[in-house]
């Protein structure tokens, strides 16, 4: 009995380093997401083209689309753009929200590196984005044809995330819709 | 002279934290406001509250919780408000539920686990003075024979 209780640091260190072990493969700064499984947040805002007429959650319901939260102050949107592109000639159907941006700006990168949203929200002041909990662009929603949020990716969805995390889901989504 | 230097260099960065200036209807709001963004974390840094940090998005919550005490939310609702957002991170101190039992629990457990192993300790302590005791007494007994003292035996 003893001996045994002789070992119960050693057991407790093991177990400690077990926890620390398995916390250094998870990233601290991804915070979880509590809208998956909800709907995306109503909104009524401008549109990056034209400040008349405002567009809504309605305008993109029925349809399987990606929110894709980006600027043009945002680095990481640069490296994601061309695989955006990418799945906009697939297919895919992209609704931007331009976050906390300028107009004018917004625009000349669209036509500069070319768009692949089928249309943009003008959100100025950043308040979809707080009812969204956005803390960092870029990121990317994957919402159904009844406008719940399936998919919440923070940072760039580049290939090997979308075929980790979106595809599938992505895939059985469209083709529950049909 | 120069530690009052040192000091008020300490202080200058509260000076700077304290630049924005909110207003409020009601000054009640302030210690409320200053509360709230002292106990509400910053979503994009990891080690800072929202009074502290100068990101935009820190800048953006502060705002939004000035309008919703400005609306008469309750700080519960307002702590509501964010957690539905940006989840249980933004709360510097988090609810009691099953994820946060553990490290609510752990300084109770610790105390307890003290408790416990002091008690063992105590129990194991006493014999070994008596065994202590013991031993002198025969080291006594062989000084004596040695010695060849017969009176003063213990």
């Amino acid at each position: 009995m003893n001996r045994l209780a002789l070992f119960v640091p050693l057991a407790l260190f093991a177990g400690l380093s077990l926890v620390l072990l398995l916390g250094l493969d998870k990233d601290p700064t991804e915070l979880p997401s509590v809208l998956v499984g909800q709907p995306f947040p109503a909104f009524n805002l401008p549109s990056l083209m034209a400040e008349q007429p405002f567009v809504t959650e309605q305008d993109f319901k029925g349809d399987v689309v990606l929110v894709n939260v980006w600027a043009t102050w945002c680095f990481a949107c640069r490296v994601e753009h061309p695989m955006l592109n990418e799945l906009s000639a697939q297919g895919v159907k992209i609704i931007g929200l331009n976050y906390k941006d300028q107009r004018a700006e917004a625009q000349a990168w669209l036509a500069e590196r070319g768009n692949p949203y089928r249309f943009n929200i003008f959100d100025a002041q950043g308040q979809l984005g707080i009812d969204l909990g956005v803390y960092g662009a870029p990121e990317t929603f994957l919402v159904d044809a009844s406008g719940i949020v399936r998919h919440r990716r923070v940072g760039v969805v580049d290939e090997r995330v979308w075929n980790t995390e979106f595809r599938a889901l992505y895939e059985q989504l469209i083709g529950s819709e049909q | 002279m120069r530690l009052a230097a040192l000091l008020a260099l300490c202080f200058s960065a509260l000076v700077f934290a304290g630049a924005e200036v909110v207003e409020f209807s009601d000054e009640s709001l302030r210690s409320r406001y200053q509360d709230l963004v002292e106990e509400l974390r910053c979503p994009k840094c990891q080690n800072q509250n929202l009074a502290d940090s100068n990101s935009p998005i820190s800048k953006d919550l502060r705002r939004e919780i000035q309008r919703m005490l400005e609306e008469k939310m309750s700080d519960r609702e307002i702590k509501d408000y964010l957690k539905s957002r940006y989840s249980e991170f933004i709360l510097y101190r988090p609810e009691v539920n099953k994820n946060t039992w553990l490290l609510w629990g752990s300084p109770v457990l610790v105390v307890l686990l003290g408790g416990l192993i002091l008690a063992r300790l105590r129990r194991q302590a006493k014999p070994m003075v008596a065994k202590g005791r013991d031993t002198m007494a025969n080291d006594q007994r062989r000084l004596n024979a040695m010695l060849g003292d017969e009176d003063n035996r213990p």
